[in-house]
């Protein structure tokens, strides 16, 4: 599968059908996860905010879910010097970026009414943070070398380093949070895996899954587009 | 292993010598510790609170300073050209850097934690634990921060970059070192921060060095 979609002439091809039929499907779930996710009764504890779980966790579980395309895209772009990979690793960031601060915006509005704070510094929220932080410097790197194809190796370098880094993070900011006995309140929210939630959180999921799919492929045609723009200018200054 | 002993001296005198080498890593720790009463108020009892948390950080902040001119400076006058078809891999010359700079910036900055926290107020028993804790955390510092200015070579903003890119890399040293330190200092179990500490140090010493002849490589290219 990867290998036939190497050849960026043949990814066109797919992508052209396979997106948008991502985005609808994406679409559809959205609209099925918000029907259920109106029709859900408000929690005991948490009221109608609970609610906001339904953007919240998809937004995060796709942050993380990008970061490992972001690495598998630099490994393959490192080590097999597929130039698409290097394109897919190129697009993915932002993307990645925008659903991870879009899980922590997300995770703010829902702490201030929980736990009366904007922020606290729980073991997830901290950990989600620097993962954040980890797209910003892949993406200041890349930003910040001139040659496309250096900039796309040595980010890559640095996204396989930071593969290796983040679960070391993220059980290092849960040994600490257990040290400092940080907020146990989510454990209080014994809710979350009722079935009345369940189903419009995972309708949610698969419709963010879908749309950061297709996203994906939008953007990485886009990149082939402006490599074959940039080709055709060096071309024609000749 | 000849060859690794004159790839050391180099190093070390480059680092000492040229590019500022410990003196102003101090200096940039000093003019921090001095910041923090300016800033949060004089009183002891306040500060020796935040004493071994700051101070540790200082040194994640100070062992920056010097990372721009790790490998930039022998990559812009074609040193790391010379050094890429020499004998040595150029696995032992990131090892070599990387230890020059923990000579260099991380021992002097480990030598002077102590005092900054008998300036700060802190509690005398903390100061042996934070020196070893510095020492092993500065070699981790050197070769996580290394990865950082090898992956940036030839980038157009050096400094605040590898700033960016290294920092979020840092936190487990922050964290495990932070942790032995207040673990002491709360009267309950240090000795699991400090084996962290030593073992994620260990992992980014044996990695690391890969990581930046593939990046030096690249660069090069």
């Amino acid at each position: 599968m990867i290998t036939v979609l190497a050849n960026p002439q043949r990814f066109l091809a797919f992508s052209r059908v396979a997106a948008p039929m991502l985005a609808v499907l994406s679409v559809v779930l959205a609209i099925w996860a918000l029907w259920t996710g109106w029709a859900a009764p408000d929690d005991y504890q948490q009221g109608a905010t609970v609610r906001i779980m339904f953007i919240h966790v998809p937004a995060a579980l796709t942050g993380m879910l990008a970061y490992a395309c972001l690495a598998g895209s630099a490994f393959f772009g490192l080590v097999f010097r597929h130039s698409l990979a290097d394109a897919a690793a190129r697009a993915v960031a932002p993307l990645g970026a925008a659903f991870t601060f879009l899980g922590l915006f997300t995770g703010a509005f829902w702490g201030r009414p929980m736990w009366g704070a904007w922020w606290v510094w729980d073991a997830r929220l901290t950990s989600f943070l620097i993962l954040f932080l980890f797209y910003v410097g892949y993406m200041a790197l890349q930003a910040a070398i001139d040659d496309e194809t250096k900039a796309a190796r040595l980010s890559g370098i640095l996204a396989l380093v930071g593969a290796v880094n983040l679960p070391i993070v993220y059980y290092s900011v849960q040994w600490w949070n257990s040290l400092h006995q940080g907020e146990t309140i989510f454990a209080a929210g014994g809710s979350k895996a009722a079935p009345v939630y369940l189903l419009p959180l995972l309708l949610m999921l698969g419709a963010f899954y879908a749309g950061f799919g297709a996203l994906w492929m939008v953007r990485v045609r886009a990149e082939i587009w402006r490599r074959r723009a940039m080709a055709l200018a060096v071309q024609g200054a000749r | 292993m000849k060859g690794f002993g004159i790839l050391m001296k180099r190093e070390l005198a480059v680092a000492w010598g040229r590019g500022g080498g410990p003196l102003v890593a101090l200096a940039f720790n000093v003019c921090a510790v001095t910041l923090l009463p300016l800033a949060a108020g004089a009183s002891l009892d306040k500060l020796k609170l935040l004493a071994p948390g700051f101070s540790w950080v200082a040194l994640a902040l100070a062992s920056l300073l010097s990372l721009e001119r790790l490998f930039e400076r022998d990559y812009e006058d074609g040193a790391l050209d010379v050094l890429a078809l020499g004998p040595a891999p150029l696995e032992l010359v990131a090892v070599a850097k990387c230890l020059a700079q923990w000579i260099c910036v991380g021992l002097p900055l480990a030598l002077f934690a102590p005092v900054a926290l008998t300036a700060l107020g802190a509690d005398a028993r903390l100061i042996p634990l934070t020196f070893v804790c510095a020492v092993i955390g500065g070699l981790g510092f050197a070769f996580v921060g290394g990865i950082g200015a090898a992956v940036s070579l030839g980038a157009r903003s050096g400094g605040v970059l590898i700033a960016v890119i290294v920092l979020p890399l840092f936190t487990p040293l922050a964290i495990f070192g932070g942790g032995a330190i207040a673990g002491l200092a709360q009267g309950l179990d240090w000795t699991g921060g400090l084996m962290f500490l030593s073992a994620y140090t260990l992992l980014w010493v044996a990695l690391g060095p890969f990581a930046m002849a593939w990046a030096c490589r690249i660069a090069l290219s």
